[in-house]
């Protein structure tokens, strides 16, 4: 069956022989050249579909993709009428629920109903016949070769571009350096001064209490049971200029365990008071919170990357990316009996950086 | 039907007469005729496969039309407020106008929420049929020549489709984005030399600062998306000048397109499938609740929920963060050299880059210059598959140790275990995939001929005279037949020596890698098998 459909000259119908609109032999470049090939069958008598051969299917489906549409319509309908129906309630959660719902369900029904439909109507309806068009190669052709060849050496002649070549350098160097002023402009982005300084710094200063996260109640060493964690932050960090800034550094997780569960290094024989340490609640590895503690084994999980440290070794890595252990803070108790800081963090707290050691 | 031009224009209606009209209208002031007959009966081959770049360029708009509907109503801010609105829980606390705005617009502005979870599911599946589009064009080969550069952009594409998903998970600036927040910041931390100094610029001081959320809200809302519409205006007119691939069939060859037409059918079936993505989305964001930040609650650097997830396309960077031995970290110079950071990031940037050049590199490889617009099937190009598995699996684990904690607790088994699973299936899994895709590639291309020269098992046992039992094959008709034995055929590259004699090393690592890619391949069946297949039976 040879019914071209005329519609554009490139395309032939199906059903013919490809032979004819195959294109020259070509190169087989690096495959290896079969020769003998199947030949390609050509294109498969076109399988008629039922709305083709039956008018009475036609029409059917025709009905059903209006009613498609109209459904479309009536969804559209919907979706304004739920907006005004379900208004939300300040406060009322199921509220904003129904209104969510129902409006989302109204634009749905209203999009799909045209897409479904729309669909529908180019599989079953419209003109069912595979049409075949040409490729050609994408290179230009060589006749537009040469000339776009031309355009670049008249370019080239009249500019003098490839000629004068003083120009050409130093024009090249200019466009070069231009970017440098938009790469400067960019310092203040942050404030003036080192970042380093700051990452070697918290909130913590001697004699500090030791407060609860979040209300900031100063904490008695007799409040804490064995076992027990708390969240701490510093005193005064809620008043503080930079609360965020600052909480991002100074949070601390304190621990009481038993005095002989713990192993204790010789430098920091002073830094915990009867068996009550604190540690930095700051991950060493990216910088989340180590919130999660296991009274059972002392080890503390952070949530992110799952990195633990043991409680009773320093806060050693035990397990996770992390490489460092969490800095402690050393701690006392004042005279009233409330747990104070010895002195800031001895080394920056958090994700390690470059400049750290130095 | 056949009229004169003067009865013609008496018949028109007032509609055609309008529409007429119109179109000289337009015409006379833009040539849009010229247009129309180029690219009005275009011709777009069918296939399931070819819609999932559909689906991503359809959420690519549901995003930009529910986000321009976010901006009138989110503040960019990361000032602190107390919240006065309707969720009664977070009544009273203190946090960034930009987490106030996000709840004001979720719970005091009708359709707000709706609009907040189409645009984040939209984001989700965008990103995701990218990927799944990208996994089609590899598998096919439809990344060849000439459309290498094309890959590259949709790559492009692909990282900046990810990279506004980032910005704009990070906006609502609740406690799960500003985790996420602290984990880049402590990433950038991790880069030798200037990554202290890069962390301190973005976020204008020190982490968070209050500039983060409106700098990633312009990158966010107009940067990126600026760029990413210019790149996808490019890969769209590419795609237009390419035209596009076609699988194998009957009457299909390297030099023609087989298809539907622009208009009516792939228009028709194109833009109605805009409205199902559309209209899927919507159903799915009225239905299914996605970043309920209100439960989170305002960003605070110390607490933080166990499970932390971020969305699903970032997974595969955090686990590869997972997945680093403890102690990886160095002083050497008196510098901090943290391998527990730049490990990831280098391998991430190998794997990624490696994704980006592949198309180059395989033309290197194959050394084929040939254009090439029949998809392959993916059995006929079993090294490339076995590659492609390779890189799924090496993803998929990066990807799964994203999720080990939630794998742990879920299955009851040791964070531990799963870690060290993970550890050692991202060495070997890839090496097993690939191997193993290559054996089924190779499989299936055997029975391929085996079904084209000796036909497919009928189910009909028959008794012979002499009461042996046979399984009586049918054979393939012809059409049925090409798709099974159209595909080339290729040999390793020889070496040969170059003009002065001699054999240079890239030529010796060309060829072996060449071998490595061909060596092991099964011919395409040929006309004189199928005819002797043909005696044999009679």
């Amino acid at each position: 069956m040879a019914d071209d459909h005329g519609d554009t000259a490139s395309s032939t119908a199906v059903g013919t022989d490809v032979a004819q609109n195959s294109a020259p032999a070509h190169s087989a470049g690096t495959a290896v050249v079969a020769t003998d090939e199947v030949p390609n069958p050509g294109f498969p008598p076109y399988r008629p579909r039922v709305t083709d051969l039956d008018p009475k299917v036609d029409k059917q489906q025709e009905r059903r993709i209006s009613g498609l549409f109209f459904i479309s319509i009536i969804g559209s309908v919907l979706a304004v009428a739920a907006y005004i129906v379900f208004p939300i309630e300040p406060g009322n959660m199921d509220s904003v629920r129904n209104n969510t719902l129902f409006l989302g369900l109204g634009i749905s029904l209203g999009l799909l109903g045209i897409g479904i439909g729309a669909v529908h109507w180019a599989k079953a309806l419209m003109e069912g016949h595979d049409l075949v068009e040409l490729r050609h190669g994408t290179r230009g052709s060589e006749e537009t070769r040469a000339k776009a060849i031309e355009v670049f050496t008249l370019g080239n002649k009249e500019s003098g571009f490839g000629r004068r070549t003083l120009l050409r350098n130093t024009l090249i160097g200019a466009l070069v350096v231009t970017p440098l002023p938009a790469i400067a402009l960019f310092r203040d982005l942050a404030p003036e001064g080192s970042p380093v300084p700051l990452l070697r710094h918290t909130f913590w200063e001697k004699g500090m209490r030791l407060t609860r996260d979040p209300s900031g109640t100063p904490i008695k060493a007799s409040d804490l049971t064995l076992g027990s964690a708390f969240q701490v932050i510093p005193e005064g960090l809620n008043d503080s200029e930079h609360r965020i800034e600052e909480k991002a550094k100074a949070a601390v997780i304190l621990v009481r365990l038993k005095p002989g569960d713990m192993e204790i290094s010789e430098g920091r024989k002073g830094w915990s008071y009867d068996g009550i340490v604190a540690y930095s609640k700051i991950c060493t590895h990216v910088g989340c919170p180590v919130a999660l503690y296991e009274q059972q084994t002392h080890h503390l999980l952070c949530p992110c990357h799952q990195s633990q440290f043991d409680i009773t070794r320093e806060a050693a890595v035990i397990f996770g990316p992390a490489a460092r252990p969490l800095p402690q803070l050393p701690i006392t108790v004042d005279s009233e009996g409330y747990l104070i800081a010895q002195s800031d963090f001895n080394e920056p707290v958090g994700p390690s950086f470059w400049e750290r050691p130095l | 039907m056949t009229t004169t031009p003067t009865q013609d224009v008496q018949q028109k209606s007032r509609g055609q007469r309008f529409t007429s009209a119109a179109a000289n209208y337009i015409d006379e002031r833009t040539s849009m005729s010229g247009l129309v007959k180029e690219v009005g009966r275009k011709i777009f081959p069918d296939h399931w496969s070819f819609m999932l770049g559909e689906v991503a360029l359809y959420s690519f708009i549901v995003i930009l039309l529910s986000g321009t509907f976010l901006t009138f109503f989110y503040q960019a801010s990361m000032v602190e407020v107390e919240y006065d609105g309707s969720y009664a829980p977070l009544k009273g606390i203190e946090m960034s106008a930009a987490m106030a705005s996000t709840l004001d617009l979720s719970f005091d502005i009708r359709g707000g929420l709706l609009m907040r979870q189409v645009h984040h599911w939209a984001a989700l599946l965008f990103v995701a049929a990218i990927g799944l589009h990208m996994l089609r064009v590899y598998f096919t080969g439809a990344f060849r020549k000439p459309r290498e550069i094309n890959w590259f952009i949709g790559f492009v594409l692909f990282i900046l489709a990810m990279a506004e998903g980032f910005t704009g998970y990070s906006l609502p600036d609740d406690l799960l984005s500003g985790n996420g927040l602290r984990i880049i910041d402590g990433m950038v931390k991790g880069i030798p030399v200037i990554g202290t100094w890069i962390s301190y610029l973005l976020f204008g001081g020190e982490f968070p600062g209050v500039d983060i959320v409106s700098r990633l809200y312009i990158l966010h809302i107009m940067l990126l998306p600026a760029i990413l519409i210019a790149a996808l205006g490019v890969h769209m007119l590419l795609l237009v000048i390419n035209k596009h691939t076609q699988f194998a069939g009957p009457g299909r060859t390297n030099d023609n397109v087989v298809g539907s037409p622009v208009m009516p059918g792939f228009a028709a079936k194109a833009g109605g499938f805009f409205f199902i993505v559309f209209g899927v989305i919507t159903l799915i964001a009225s239905t299914f609740s996605i970043n309920p930040v209100w439960v989170y609650g305002p960003y605070d650097p110390s607490p933080v929920s166990a499970g932390t997830q971020p969305d699903w396309y970032i997974g595969f960077a955090d686990g590869a963060l997972r997945l680093v031995p403890p102690g990886w970290e160095v002083i050497w110079f008196g510098q901090t050299w943290s391998f527990n950071i730049i490990a990831p990031l280098v391998i991430l940037g190998l794997f990624i880059a490696t994704v980006a050049f592949y198309p180059f590199i395989e033309a290197w490889v194959t050394g084929d210059k040939r254009e090439h617009h029949i998809a392959d099937r993916p059995r006929n190009a079993p090294t490339r598959t076995a590659i492609g598995a390779a890189g799924v699996t090496f993803y998929a684990v990066l990807w799964a140790a994203a999720s080990s904690d939630l794998i742990a607790t879920h299955f009851k088994v040791s964070i531990e275990g799963v870690i060290h699973s993970c550890q050692a299936l991202l060495i070997f899994g890839p090496i097993i995939a690939y191997l193993l895709t290559k054996r089924v590639c190779l499989g299936l291309q055997k029975k391929d001929r085996e079904i084209a020269l000796h036909g497919y098992e009928s189910g009909r046992i028959v008794r012979l005279p002499h009461g042996e039992y046979i399984e009586v094959h049918e054979q393939l008709n012809e059409y049925e037949r090409w798709k099974l034995v159209n595909y080339a055929d290729y040999k390793p590259l020889v070496i040969r020596p170059n003009a002065e004699g001699k054999i240079s090393a890239g030529q010796r690592v060309r060829a072996s890698a060449s071998r490595w890619f061909f060596e092991d391949r099964i011919a395409p069946v040929s006309q004189r098998e199928i005819e002797q297949s043909k005696d044999e039976h009679h």
